[in-house]
């Protein structure tokens, strides 16, 4: 496998659209041809030439080719877009739909992304080690054909809306997760090892969410129907099943409705507390807005 | 003005009889000449087909169901957005296109006239600014009547004068250009929960039948005389078994003439056939009515259709038949957007995907095209896909292959994942014929022209007529694959309209001057009419009148108004 670098040299003044950094886009380029290449801020067309340094070479296929993009990213969009194969690492920060639509290959973003990374996956391997935006593995805006295949792993926390339309694949995130996780989704999987908050779940049809942590507002279409163990990373762990959303239409088999599977943890104590805890608090705080001056006197 | 002769082209034109043979087509003015001066400039043509500039007879592509779509679908933008260069704008958009892409597209392929199908009178203002963008290609737009709460009262109460005063008046306020009826009463019963799915189903409060409302409209269009026949989009649309339903529609216009002085002979055009050929009873057993469809049209010269060709392409399914489109995204779960307006109308939305492994999708497609070949008098047949119902218009040039190539449509037909069970279910199997460029011509230009009573002005080069010409770069007496053929159609080597050079080598090179079509229809005065739009605006419209009516030079720059006396 060859690797070819590139160095951003130059911040873009306002947002740079580089979908041509992939192992695809750069496969079997000479570096004056690559130099050349086609990047875009608001409205008009720079070469990336003009933005990058160029060190190594691409090998002659995506297979073949290793694409490291280093330097300040921040405001670099579209990083590994439809990739197919081989390998690329973003060596910081980036900007919004990192390997978007990508079908192949591993691409490792060692810090955070912004929004919509992993949109319409199809398959290969998304590892970020920082923390992802808003949806995460999601459809593109307005369509309901979401994460297809493939596997993107969090290693922090994702935003809001992960896995909107998911049909399939995998998402495991290692931290927490925002509002809306598998909305509307078909299919797939999404495995969230820390906590989530609300509406986790909201308007699936089928798929499975496995969550580790606590659960701020369950859905109120979920009902819980059995423990079960899961396997999660090869440990055997007791989860409370529950199916939904029962406000969804749902296909049958054998005459069997088939429902999204949401998997809580059972009893993680921590959680019990903090929710009773929280509870508590809840209850207290209301009853200082209505309590009297002199039931406060007294009390 | 400048002058072009267009040289030594094989020339198609069923106006003036020329069938394929080596000729000039002279321009001066915007119009077509017999002959021009030694300084116009020329286009060699020698080895391309040339035919006049084509009519599309029906299709959504301007107002607020279309924006809606455009709106609430921006994956339909998603990889095929280009910038502008040039003159040119912004465009974008595969089943609803942006209006500028809408005008680009249609030039490419060498149409110059368009009448948007379904205007809803109400948003009047958004159909007319939506055809103002859309460049180049000459537009109509039709107002829907067929659900309209003083059409279903003047009818009920057998109003005739009244009904057609009434279509005068909404004309001139909407600037439509004619009479379009769908799902007759079948959307306002929308309204109430219901629907009309046999022309004898009573409209719920109204108490009037599908039946009554079209044999009414068709009275009163004749009555006005207006350039186009009542425009239909029958009851039970999309249904297994419906063709019954079809052909008793078909029989209402049974026992009126055509009076008009535009040389229209028809009295009820019939949309989107293809919709409403279905027989079986369910989705299992689905199949292909075209042939009872087509007998009925075949010898019934009273009646135009137009066919609704289905593309096998994801598309965006819009009409004002609310509750089919309901019924859609039941059957397919994807988003549905529906929409009251008032009333005059409703309309609903639904995204589609025609996939050619689906057998009721392959059946629709075949369905199509037996359409189109067991025709047997193509002015009276017409291409369409009810854009973008059966899939986007800029499929022509596909449609056109599989008509004028059995190779071809066998090729798709024999590659279904249920061939087998697709060609037990239709017909398309056995027919052989093949449209020529001369039928071509009949059923894309000469045709929906006539059916418009545009028969003197768009579809074809005789002198004296409009300068819509196109250049295809294909060789009829030369062989060629069906795919050049296809690659021919989707980009014309030049499009001329009104005299101006619009597209060379499938590149627009220039917005043109397009023209807004409408129809202003004289009644003499009927202050019962004009009462009751009072009354009706004062006690129902969410809108004032004065918020209404479609005025001038702001919506309509380039009018071109086709005038109608019916005061004798
Ligand atoms: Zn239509």
């Amino acid at each position: 496998m060859e690797t070819v670098t590139l160095t951003i040299k130059k911040a873009p003044t306002l947002y740079l659209e580089a979908e041509i950094i992939s192992p695809d886009g750069l496969a079997g380029k000479t570096a004056d041809q690559i130099r050349a290449l086609p990047v875009h801020m608001g409205n008009e067309e720079f070469t990336l030439g003009e933005f990058f340094d160029l060190a190594g070479a691409p090998g002659a296929t995506a297979e073949e080719t290793k694409v490291v993009v280093t330097g300040d990213l921040s405001r670099v969009k579209y990083l590994g877009m439809k990739m197919s194969g081989g390998e690329m690492v973003i060596e910081s920060d980036a900007d919004m739909y990192v390997g978007a639509w990508m079908s192949g290959g591993t691409l490792t973003a060692k810090g955070n992304v912004d929004s919509f990374a992993g949109i319409g996956m199809k398959g290969g391997l998304l590892e970020i080690n920082g923390n992802a935006g808003n949806y995460t593995g999601s459809a593109y805006r307005g369509d309901w054909r979401g994460m297809q295949g493939g596997k993107i792993h969090v290693k922090g926390n994702v935003r809001s809306d992960t896995g909107y339309f998911m049909n399939g694949g995998e998402i495991v995130i290692d931290g927490d997760a925002d509002v809306h996780v598998g909305t509307h989704a078909e299919g797939g999987k999404i495995v969230i090892k820390g906590n989530a908050k609300s509406r986790l779940g909201g308007q699936m049809v089928e798929g499975t969410i496995i969550l580790l942590g606590t659960v701020d507002v369950m859905m109120p279409g979920f009902k819980y129907v059995r423990d079960e163990e899961v396997d999660v990373d090869g440990k055997n762990m007791l989860m409370s099943l529950y199916v939904g959303d029962l406000g969804e239409r749902h296909r049958k088999r054998k005459g069997e409705p088939i429902y999204g599977k949401l998997y809580i943890r059972k009893a993680a104590p921590a959680a019990a507390e903090s929710r009773e805890v929280r509870l508590a608090r809840a209850r207290e705080a209301r009853k200082a807005r209505f309590a009297s001056p002199e039931e406060t006197a007294s009390a | 003005m400048a002058e072009y002769l267009i040289r030594n082209g094989f020339v198609f034109d069923p106006v003036s009889g020329v069938n394929g043979d080596r000729k000039d087509i002279a321009v001066k003015d915007g119009k077509i000449v017999e002959s021009v001066s030694p300084s116009a400039k020329v286009f060699d043509a020698a080895g391309k087909t040339v035919m006049a500039g084509a009519v599309e007879i029906h299709a959504h592509i301007a107002g607020p169901k279309v924006n809606e779509g455009r709106n609430y679908r921006p994956e339909d933008k998603l990889f095929n957005a280009a910038s502008g260069v040039g003159g040119m704008r912004t465009t974008g958009g595969f089943s609803i296109p942006t209006t500028f892409k809408t005008g680009y597209n249609y030039a490419k392929m060498g149409y110059t006239t368009a009448i948007e199908a379904a205007m809803p009178p109400l948003y009047a203002r958004h159909v007319h600014e939506e055809i103002r963008d859309t460049p180049i290609i000459d537009e109509g737009a039709l107002p829907v009547f067929g659900n309209n709460w003083f059409v279903l009262e003047y009818l009920k109460n057998r109003e005739l004068e009244n009904t057609a005063a009434y279509i005068s008046w909404l004309l001139r306020a909407s600037k439509g250009y004619g009479v379009k009826v769908v799902n007759p009463g079948g959307t306002e019963a929308w309204g109430w929960g219901l629907n009309c799915l046999t022309v004898n189903d009573p409209v719920p409060y109204f108490d009037i039948t599908p039946a009554q409302i079209v044999r009414g409209l068709i009275e009163a269009n004749e009555y006005l005389g207006l350039p186009h026949s009542m425009h239909i989009h029958a009851n039970n649309l999309g249904n297994p078994g419906n063709y019954t339903t079809t052909l008793d529609t078909f029989r209402l216009a049974e026992g009126f003439k055509a009076n008009n002085r535009f040389g229209r002979e028809q009295t009820m055009h019939h949309t989107h056939v293809q919709f409403h050929s279905y027989g079986g009873d369910t989705w299992g057993n689905f199949e292909s009515k075209s042939d009872e469809i087509i007998d009925y049209v075949n010898t019934h010269p009273n009646l135009t259709i137009d066919t609704g060709n289905v593309t096998l392409d994801e598309t965006t399914t819009m009409t004002a038949d609310g509750p089919f489109e309901h019924h859609l995204t039941e059957l397919n779960h994807l988003k549905w957007a529906n929409v009251d307006v008032e009333l005059e109308t409703a309309a609903g939305i639904v995204p589609y995907v025609y996939s050619p492994d689906i057998k009721v999708c392959a059946i629709q497609w075949a369905i199509g095209l037996e359409l189109g070949l067991l025709a047997k008098d193509p002015m009276r047949c017409f291409i369409t896909t009810d854009h973008p119902n059966a899939g986007p218009f800029t499929r022509y040039p596909r449609i056109i292959k599989w008509l004028m190539s059995k190779e071809a449509r066998e090729e798709r037909l024999n590659t279904f994942k249920h061939a087998e069970k697709v060609i037990g279910a239709t017909l398309l199997h056995g027919i052989d014929r093949e449209i020529t460029f001369y039928e071509l011509a009949q059923m894309t230009r000469a045709g929906p022209a006539k059916a418009l009573g545009l028969k003197d002005v768009y579809g074809g080069l005789a002198p004296g007529m409009e300068a819509d010409i196109a250049v295809y770069d294909i060789n009829p007496e030369s062989p060629f694959t069906p795919d050049q053929l296809e690659e021919a159609f989707s980009a014309a080597a030049l499009v001329i309209k009104t005299g101006l050079p619009v597209v060379e080598n499938g590149v627009v090179i220039n917005n043109g001057n397009k023209r807004t079509l409408w129809v202003d229809a004289k009644v003499n005065e009927n202050p019962q009419v004009m009462r009751d739009v009072e009354e009706k605006f004062l006690k129902y419209y969410s809108v004032t009148l004065n918020n209404y009516e479609v005025q001038g030079h702001h919506y309509i720059p380039n009018p071109y108004a086709i005038q109608v006396d019916a005061t004798q």
